[in-house]
């Protein structure tokens, strides 16, 4: 029995070092290739032994993809392909592929260089990991080999996020990544097509949400910002470079620019000039606004962000300051942090989600005093405000997505084990579609029966067709032919055609039964007598009188002869083929019976 | 499968192709080379243009003197320019299905077709082809409408008078259908019914027929495409370069394995070499800067012109020119510069690792960031109090009959020092300058087509082994200029299938199969049976459903229980549906066997008898007799249905049923 098996290696119940093995037909895929931000130790990256126990990477995955530049989605790609060894293909869009080395490296550097981490991957190890990678455009079907092929959606999220589908013969699975089903200000809304996969993989960070719209949360969060910066206090905002951050510039831009405030806005990294600049050279990939109107007004050149120096954190006054990375789990923003969290006029806020384990995490659960590195304990004094930014599908949006899809199950990975039942519930409930939430490690096997493809001749199939359109329910008429299987050609042909092709002959069976009656007139008399008599019985078939004196019905002869011992009887020799069985053993049973008498 | 060919110009085809159920329309060029027979639009009233003398028949009749004027021995038509459309009578147009656009060139008729004919089917194109096809038209329309004429000539058109007028006037084809431009409300409208679609992605129609478009390396977004169904293939190759400029490469080995490849778009000039005309372009460009002279490219507002730009980038420095402006006017010339440098997915390979650095792809963001390229909507406004000469302008239309090139013809065209340099190979430079004889400035004439040539054609068709190859007739002879080259035509084996405009080509084709799906549940019951080595047989009794041009296989539904309850029932109902067909049989009865099995099976009295053919058994209790011989059996017996079907049963022992 062919069948589809899901293993999250990472993501099951949990969010961070998405990681999610597929078999299909066949096949094996690798979807996405994350670190997890909570972890320090071997924790966090996938379980990759899972796979190498039973031999090489290489050797078992036919493909790796990667959804997005996020390091929960590939940072452990470089590691994965050039430490533990992978040398097939990894397939990403453009913009991931020019994003993703730029985010690894930083990820590496403040591993390697602010930790100290040894056995890390070298920045040498992200270079050739990179040359492992397909561009795929948006739409572009990927023969990956023969057999598999994969097709990118757009999914909103970040830039050049994109969902994937994984197709062979019949079978197929969606992978949604992380994406967002209503646009923001600079991204549109992801789309997919009602393809009906045996299983869509969809990711369920806000399973239990329904956020209220996007709107007041902006207005919400512009409150929050000037009021902080009206009492003088500092704001600090953690973001990853790349995403939820020009967001919120775009955001925060506009908002000085009517407001004309005068506080200045910083943004932390070297990283944003690039990153702005990338948006501008992949602008087909933002909303439709910001595409429409890019000749005559780049949405991202900024008047009032300026770049941040780390001595600007000491400068007295207010200003906002956008800092990476968006979980303060390391880096400038925990820098930053650290520096402003004793006062109580400074704010931070988080604007999207933050894996446990992360400081981040730990003040939005309402921690006011955190160990730091060295048993010092920093009390945080200052305001912290949590605001979901994030790009990710609210339970609505996930529903609306399963609707869209119409898969025969769904499989949550991306999210709390917690939510996920939640969820879990109400797509079977509401959507009446089988729902899975493995953890890691765990198998999900999915029974699939797909149709096999054949070639039917033409001819057999007009013939068929050219006796109506519609099958009547009743009376269901069967299409008859012979499949010829020569290797893995498999055709479908008429009898005679399967015949002649194997230089068969045909073996004709023909049936002829005597059926006695009693009648003295002459044999062409009784033959008359047995033709009106079949006529009028048989209206539906054609019924002939032949000059030699035979009756026909369809192409079963009815010949009359005298009985050679008893004139008074006749015997009628009714023939036929072994394809006519039918109508001529009815019509013995019906000659059987005996004529009715003739009419006066 | 027919093809329906609507224009006769090679590299702006118009085809139609009907295959299976579907009706495609391949491409929609306009032949704008009419637009020669007119005198030009200047921006500036021209005393010298509207001081031409009418044209007069040589009985000097002047009746024509207000629709033609003379200029230097040539007679053009003193009126809004026309276009010479794709054949519309031809084929129903408003039956047509879709179109696929293969490039942004192929696509200027598109708003006659989509908007005057009744069309309601959807445009396939890719992005940059949309965006920059729309650059293209926006100029167009906007080179016409900012000079309104009022005049429009018709008189000349009449079949009698035109058979009087000189050539080329008399030999124009089709002058009756040729007609204005069309309108930005009418572009809008016809983009508006574009589909966007990326290289490599499957589109359906109507579940009959497949639609791939491929990279094909002659320009930002361009294509050809692939049009199959299961078992057929056909390849629409149409402007496809194999040179490296900027677009991605072409894609080669998809085009394999076509049943019939439709090759269209070659290399208008065969015999010039791009790279060796780059070369002469800049050396032509810098000789004349250098004496103090004005250079004037006509050009397309994108396309080549990126190309020449990242040249001159190199060159400028090297060859002392850094201080010469260079201008780009066209009312798209900011667009189309923005434009160029987004479609990173679309570009070659270096152009794309450099998007990933993050940097521009083309250098020409750095040559207007140094000032050192200027671009403009018209030579109204800003550009006239930066003008500074001697300087280059880039600017269009290459046809010299509308634009702002018009007004620098006039401006230039009188100093020997200037010289106008044309790129562009869709127009002969001969006639576009026409009505600027007399001129005084230099002519350079170095065509720049990246476009397949006659070897490259041979090297891809050896490569990709079309069945039957299609093109237009132009391309199964020497060119008329070049009669004796027998080696600028396309060689093939077999020989192409030409086309001409207006004409319906069958194409070679006969489709024997067609897709089925057999339902899992039916698999499952079916019984194979090796009959020789290698193959199976296994009879299928299924019913058949199809929906939308798919069909699939279902087990044939379980036979009803009778129902025991309604016992009077019609005589009627009982009579069988002669449609339930029996399988054939094949093989043949061994008697010894044969006879051994009936008396198995308890038949005693047995008698054999030889015939020429075959056997007689003989059972003599059942008065029963069968005959048996190699390809058939007949049983003759008493109407005893029992018997018949004991007797049946064990004939079909020894034979197989298909």
């Amino acid at each position: 029995m062919p069948e589809i098996r899901v293993t999250p290696l990472g993501a099951g119940q949990d969010v961070g070092r998405s990681c999610i093995l597929v078999s299909i037909a066949g096949k094996n895929v690798m979807l996405d290739c994350g670190m997890h931000m909570g972890f320090n130790d071997d924790r966090r990256f996938p379980d990759f032994s899972y796979i190498t126990r039973s031999g090489r990477l290489t050797d078992f995955l036919d493909c790796v993809i990667i959804s997005h530049f996020h390091l929960d989605h590939c940072g452990a790609l470089p590691y994965f392909s050039e430490m533990v060894g992978y040398d097939g293909p990894i397939y990403m869009t453009h913009p991931t592929q020019a994003i993703c080395p730029i985010l690894l490296e930083d990820y590496r550097k403040i591993a390697v260089d602010k930790k100290g981490e040894a056995n890390f991957f070298t920045s040498q190890m992200i270079k050739d990991c990179m040359k492992k990678v397909v561009a795929v455009h948006l739409h572009q079907t990927v023969q990956v080999d023969d057999e598999l092929e994969i097709k990118a959606y757009y999914a909103g999220h970040v830039l050049g996020a994109a969902m994937f589908q994984i197709k062979v013969g019949s079978e197929s699975v969606v992978y949604t990544g992380d994406y967002n089903m209503t646009p923001d200000r600079h991204l549109g809304a992801a789309w997919i097509d009602r393809c009906r996969p045996n299983l869509l993989i969809t990711e369920s960070t806000y399973a239990t949400t329904i956020r209220d719209s996007k709107r007041c949360r902006e207005r919400d969060f512009l409150k929050k910002v000037h009021e902080a910066v009206e009492r003088g206090g500092k704001v600090l905002i953690p973001v990853f470079a790349l995403g939820r951050a020009q967001e919120l510039c775009i955001l925060l831009e506009t908002f000085w620019e009517r407001m004309n405030l005068k506080a200045p806005i910083y943004f932390s990294t070297g990283l944003t000039e690039k990153a702005n600049h990338y948006y501008k050279l992949f602008i087909t990939w933002t909303n439709q606004k910001i595409r429409k109107t890019f000749v005559q007004r780049n949405m991202f050149e900024f008047k009032h962000i300026k770049a941040f120096d780390r001595a600007f954190a000491d400068n007295p006054g207010p200003m906002v300051v956008f800092a990476t990375p968006g979980m303060l789990h390391a880096g400038q923003s925990l820098q930053i942090f650290r520096k402003w969290a004793g006062n109580e006029k400074n704010m931070v806020i988080m604007p999207g989600y933050c894996v446990q384990g992360t400081v981040g995490h730990k003040i939005l659960s309402g921690q006011r005093k955190l160990e730091m590195e060295g048993r010092q304990v920093l009390e945080v004094k200052m305001q912290v405000e949590y605001m979901s930014f994030s790009a990710h599908a609210d339970a609505k949006g996930i529903m609306q997505l399963v609707g869209q899809v119409e898969p025969e199950g769904v499989l949550l990975v991306h999210g709390e084990a917690k939510k996920m039942e939640f969820l879990k519930q109400k797509i079977e409930q509401e959507l009446r579609v089988s729902c899975y939430m493995p953890a890691n490690g765990e198998t999900v096997t999915l029974p699939t029966s797909p149709s096999i493809p054949v070639g039917i001749s033409l001819g057999l199939l007009k013939r068929e067709m050219a006796q109506g359109l519609l099958p009547d329910a009743k009376k269901p008429r069967l299409l008859h032919g012979t499949l010829i299987m020569k290797d893995s050609n498999f055709r479908l042909v008429s009898s005679e055609q399967a015949l002649k092709e194997l230089g068969l002959a045909e073996h004709q069976l023909r049936f002829t039964c005597r059926v006695h009656l009693h009648d003295p007139r002459k044999e062409q008399e009784t033959a008359l007598r047995v033709y009106s008599h079949l006529k009028s019985v048989l209206k539906d078939h054609c019924v002939q009188h032949l000059p030699d004196g035979s009756v026909t019905v369809e192409s079963i002869l009815i010949q009359a002869a005298a009985h050679s011992e008893d004139p008074g009887t006749k015997v009628l020799l009714v023939s036929w083929t072994y394809q006519d069985e039918e109508l001529g053993s009815y019509l013995t049973s019906l000659l059987k019976k005996g004529l009715p008498q003739a009419p006066s | 499968m027919k093809l329906y060919c609507l224009s006769g110009h090679p590299t702006l085809p118009c085809n139609v192709l009907k295959f299976k159920s579907t009706t495609i329309m391949l491409d929609c060029g306009l032949d704008m080379t009419s637009t020669l027979n007119f005198l030009p639009l200047p921006l500036v009233q021209s005393p010298r243009l509207s001081n031409l003398p009418g044209w007069s028949l040589k009985d000097g009749n002047a009746f024509l003197d207000k629709e033609l004027k003379e200029c230097s021995g040539h007679v053009f038509v003193d009126s809004v320019p026309e276009f010479c459309l794709p054949e519309t009578e031809l084929i129903d147009l408003s039956t047509v299905d879709v179109i696929l656009i293969s490039n942004y060139h192929c696509m200027m008729a598109l708003p006659y077709i989509t908007e005057h004919t009744g069309f309601t089917g959807t445009v396939y194109a890719t992005e940059p082809t949309v965006q920059i096809g729309r650059l293209l038209m926006e100029e167009l329309v906007n080179f016409i409408e900012r000079v309104p004429k009022a005049q429009s000539a018709s008189l000349w058109k009449n079949k009698d008078i035109q058979r009087l007028l000189p050539s080329p006037l008399k030999d124009a084809v089709e002058v009756s259908t040729w007609r204005r431009c069309y309108t930005m409300q009418e572009v809008n409208s016809a983009l508006s019914k574009i589909q966007l679609v990326g290289y490599s992605q499957k589109i359906e129609l109507f579940g009959a027929v497949q639609v791939t478009p491929l990279s094909s390396g002659y320009a930002l977004g361009s294509s050809n495409w692939i049009i199959q169904s299961h078992y057929e293939k056909v390849s629409y190759v149409s402007g496809s370069s194999l040179l490296t400029t900027h677009p991605q490469p072409m894609d080669q080995a998809s085009l394999k394995n076509s049943d019939v490849l439709i090759l269209t778009g070659l290399t208008q000039i065969p015999t010039a070499n791009p790279d060796g005309m780059v070369g002469e372009f800049c050396s032509n460009l810098a000789l004349t800067v250098r004496n103090g002279g004005n250079v004037l490219v006509p050009c397309y507002p994108s396309g080549v012109i990126y190309d020449l730009l990242e040249c001159l980038y190199q060159y400028i420095d090297s060859a002392g020119l850094s201080n010469i402006p260079f201008y780009f006017i066209s009312p798209v010339a900011n667009s189309s510069l923005e434009f160029s440098q987004i479609f990173a997915e679309w570009l070659c390979h270096n152009k794309q690792t450099k998007v990933y650095l993050p940097e521009p792809p083309f250098p020409h963001a750095e040559l207007i960031q140094t000032n050192k390229l200027k671009h403009y909507p018209s030579l109204h406004g800003d550009f006239s109090s930066d003008f500074r000469q001697p300087c280059v302008v880039f600017t269009g239309h290459p046809s010299l009959r509308f634009g702002d090139v018009v007004h620098f013809m006039e401006l230039w065209g009188k100093s020997s020092l200037n010289t106008v340099i044309f790129t562009e190979p869709d127009f002969s430079y001969l006639e576009a300058l026409a009505p600027y004889q007399p001129l005084a400035m230099k002519c350079i004439y170095c065509p720049i087509d990246t476009r397949l040539n006659f070897i490259q054609v041979s090297k891809l068709l050896k490569e990709v082994q079309p069945l039957h190859v299609v093109c237009p007739e132009q391309y199964t002879q020497p060119p008329p200029a070049q009669s004796h080259r027998m080696d600028l035509m396309i060689d093939c084996q077999p020989p192409p299938m030409s086309y001409r405009r207006a004409e319906v080509l069958a194409l070679p084709f006969k489709r024997r199969y067609e897709k089925i799906e057999i339902m899992p549940e039916l698999a499952d019951a079916l019984v194979p049976m090796e009959i020789k080595p290698g193959i199976s047989l296994a009879t299928v009794s299924a019913v058949l459903h199809t929906k939308d041009n798919k069909h699939v296989l279902q087990p044939p539904p379980r036979p009803a229980q009778p129902s025991g309850g309604k016992k009077r029932k019609r005589a009627s109902e009982d009579i069988p549906d002669c449609k339930v067909l029996k399988p054939l049989l094949s093989g043949s009865i061994p008697v010894e066997q044969f006879v051994q099995t009936l008396e198995k099976h308890g038949f005693s009295d047995i008698k054999v008898e030889d015939t020429a053919k075959g056997h007689i058994v003989l059972l003599q209790e059942a008065e029963t007799l069968i005959q048996i011989e190699e390809d058939s059996t007949h049983i003759i017996c008493d109407n005893d249905e029992m018997l018949r079907v004991r007797l049946r049963d064990l004939v079909l022992k020894f034979l197989q049923k298909f």
